[in-house]
């Protein structure tokens, strides 16, 4: 007995090693690259011989990079707070009332989610033109909104039906007002649906090219991922590899700070024990 | 403490269904009262009405004398104990039972104090800094219980609090919510869907079919006297037995033979639109091996022989299932009490379940003579369910004049 979960745990171990190994060499890989200096770019070793800080040094020099990364922070944030907010709302009606049009809005919602981007893109570009949102902040995040919306909606109200309402009864008869069972009973519960609704629809913002891409033209609402794109060394001669990497690096990281700042909230299993046995 | 009245109260969905109809009951201070009924007769939603999370759609409620058709539950002040518990799983178990307290701004000394004495009454004192996650389904049931007493409310209010748990354990809790009941003397509304809970808890019983109260009143009442067919069928387990009677002769033609009737029963008959057709109903525990019978007794009854073809032994009885040839009984509650059962309750053509004594020597497969006793028949008419041998709210059997 013991031997065989010893065995299942080791085969487990293994398989979870190699799937993590599998998805982290890329990123490690890249890291290593954003160290190495221009000589050694090429050298084929996984550990730089020679580390260099230059190629961070360089992308901020520039100010190019500063602006897309600000971009592309206060477009992600405001299109997920907005996306967020509005899901919730959507997601509870779904989860909770029986309204005429229920099938439906999930029926479009669904449709928007499968919808390919790419054929909306040159008419969204000429709609931008033609309002003066092209190469704006709210040109990128309406369009963030609308693809990240059902994403939410269907995320959250996952998690909303999780939620025994029961608990709503029996705060009111405990007591209490409708105000007051939302935020001391429902809001907990329900906290670490909207943290990972918004982690999911934070990254899907961030990590956005298509749009970016197309529906900018300057530094005015340029994001990251297109700003990369655009590198190119300080002269023409220059290899621009090292500092692709270093701010692939840079941008990695306002994502797992996100994460990690919200993983904290997400204990899972919270509801469990509300009910019955 | 508070009396809780219902008026004519009724309950419409907004999809049309009536799920409660002019429902009239009484509710004394102090008392202890079950809903019954099969699933989707409406005592849920009776329990929601007073609780005040569903609306009434027509009639008044009153608690303590005032009309609270439109207060909100928190204004009732009555507390409530769910069939799913509705914990707050992000709370401790103080927690829980401290946060009807807690919305009530008492200092926090007096709520310290009454969370330590309901969970010492409920024997949660250990628990009281655990999550409800690691608790045993009991132990939650305990804490639902705990913070539904804590605020000392005019009522409570238990819909199906036991129907979670697993045979034993009911049992238990069983005697917990009674021996709780009677300390604190608090109205008590308690809805279940079990026959025993039912029969051992409560003062007075209310069965309810359809969204209407059948019968109010003491669970042996009930049991003795039941007003319809859908009550006699509804109460007791095993449940009466029903075979198709007809009237002829002045008689009663069974598959048990011919039964003997009464003067006021055959008045009753003899109108013209009175039905030719009857639902006769013997409880088990009125038949008896014919062997072990004393002549007093036997004069009072009647007898007939039919194969036994299953002998249950409980030790201190013996369940006997004899076939029986005849028509089938047949009525709508009939049909309607088979379905909530899950079991067959038409008993003419079928089997007939008796409790005879232990030292019955009956074996399976045996043709066997039994006794029945013709004072505690039951006749229904099968178009209404009305109980004909009920006579100023008693029932005397056939013979009775
Ligand atoms: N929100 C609702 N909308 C429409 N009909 C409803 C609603 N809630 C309950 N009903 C109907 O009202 C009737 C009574 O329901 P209720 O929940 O009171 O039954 P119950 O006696 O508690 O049954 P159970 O023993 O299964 O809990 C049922 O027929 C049910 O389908
Ligand atoms: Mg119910």
């Amino acid at each position: 007995m013991a031997d065989t979960t010893t065995r299942a745990k080791l085969r487990w171990g293994l398989i979870d090693v190699i799937v993590v190994v599998f998805a982290l060499v890329p990123v490690l890989w890249i890291a290593s690259l954003s160290f190495k200096t221009p000589a050694t770019l090429t050298d084929g070793k996984f550990w730089p011989r020679e580390w260099t800080l230059d190629n961070y040094r360089s992308i901020f020099d520039t100010d190019q990079f500063v602006r897309a990364l600000v971009n592309s922070i206060g477009i992600a944030l405001i299109a997920t707070l907005i996306a967020v907010v509005l899901g919730a709302m959507a997601a509870y009606a779904i989860s909770r009332l029986d309204f005429p049009g229920k099938r439906l809005l999930v029926g479009v919602s669904l449709l928007i989610a499968m919808f390919p981007q790419v054929s909306l893109v040159s008419p969204l570009f000429e709609i931008e033109r033609q309002l003066g949102l092209f190469d704006t902040w709210p040109g990128l995040i309406l369009p963030y909104i609308t693809f990240a919306l059902p994403l939410a909606i269907y995320t959250l109200s996952a998690f909303f039906k999780q939620i025994p309402w029961d608990l709503e009864k029996a705060a009111k008869m405990d007591g209490a007002t409708q105000a007051q069972a939302f935020r001391r009973v429902i809001a907990p519960l329900a906290a670490p649906g909207l943290f990972t609704t918004a982690i999911l629809v934070f990254i899907f913002c961030w990590n956005d090219f298509l749009f970016a891409i197309t529906l900018t033209s300057t530094e005015r609402a340029r994001t990251v991922p297109v700003a990369l794109s655009f590198f190119t060394g300080e002269s023409q001669f220059e290899d621009p590899t090292g500092a692709i990497c270093a701010a692939a690096v840079v941008i990695t990281i306002p994502i797992i700070l996100f994460v990690l700042f919200f993983q904290r909230r997400i204990v899972s299993g919270l509801t469990s024990g509300a009910v019955k046995g | 403490m508070a009396d809780i009245v219902l008026d004519k109260v009724s309950k419409s969905f907004p999809d049309g269904t009536v799920a409660v109809q002019d429902v009239d009951l009484e509710i004394a201070d102090g008392e202890f009262v079950i809903l019954v009924g099969p699933s989707g007769c409406g005592k849920s939603t009776t329990l929601n009405m007073i609780a005040g999370l569903e609306d009434i759609s027509s009639g008044e409620l009153r608690i303590g004398g005032q009309r609270v058709n439109d207060k909100a539950p928190r204004d009732r002040d009555i507390a409530m104990v769910f069939q799913s518990y509705a914990l707050y799983p992000n709370m401790t178990v103080r927690e829980n039972m401290a946060f009807p307290l807690r919305l009530a701004k008492l200092d926090k000394a007096t709520i310290d104090q009454k969370v330590d004495e309901a969970a010492k009454v409920l024997e949660l004192t250990s628990l009281l800094d655990r999550k409800p996650a690691n608790l045993s389904g009991g132990q939650r049931q305990r804490v639902a219980m705990g913070r539904a007493i804590v605020r000392q409310p005019k009522a409570f209010l238990m819909d199906e609090p036991l129907s979670n748990l697993d045979a034993k354990l009911r049992v238990q809790m069983r005697t917990v919510v009674s021996r709780l009941q009677k300390k604190l003397g608090t109205t008590t509304v308690y809805v279940t869907h079990d026959q025993t809970e039912a029969m051992t808890l409560g003062d007075r019983v209310v069965i309810m079919r359809g969204g209407a109260i059948q019968q109010v009143g003491p669970p042996q009442e009930l049991y003795d006297h039941p007003r319809n067919l859908f009550v006699a069928g509804f109460i007791g387990s095993p449940s009466m037995n029903f075979l198709h009677a007809a009237v002829e002769d002045g008689k009663l033609r069974t598959a048990l033979g011919d039964v003997p009737i009464g003067d006021r029963i055959r008045r009753e008959l003899e109108g013209a639109d009175a039905p030719r057709e009857l639902i006769l109903g013997i409880r088990p525990e009125h038949f008896e091996d014919a062997e072990l019978i004393d002549d007093e007794a036997r004069a009072r009854g009647m007898e007939f022989t039919a194969p036994a073809d299953i002998v249950e032994s409980m030790g201190s009885d013996k369940y006997v299932y004899f076939t029986v040839e005849g028509q089938r009984a047949s009525a709508a509650e009939l049909e309607e009490l088979a379905a909530d059962a899950g079991a067959d309750f038409s008993g003419g053509g079928g089997n007939l379940v008796t409790r005879l004594s232990a030292e019955s020597p009956v074996q399976e497969g045996e043709d066997r003579r039994v006794w029945f006793n013709l004072e505690k028949i039951h006749l229904f008419d099968p178009s209404n369910g009305r109980n004909l041998t009920l006579h100023e709210g008693r029932s005397a059997g056939t013979l009775g004049d």
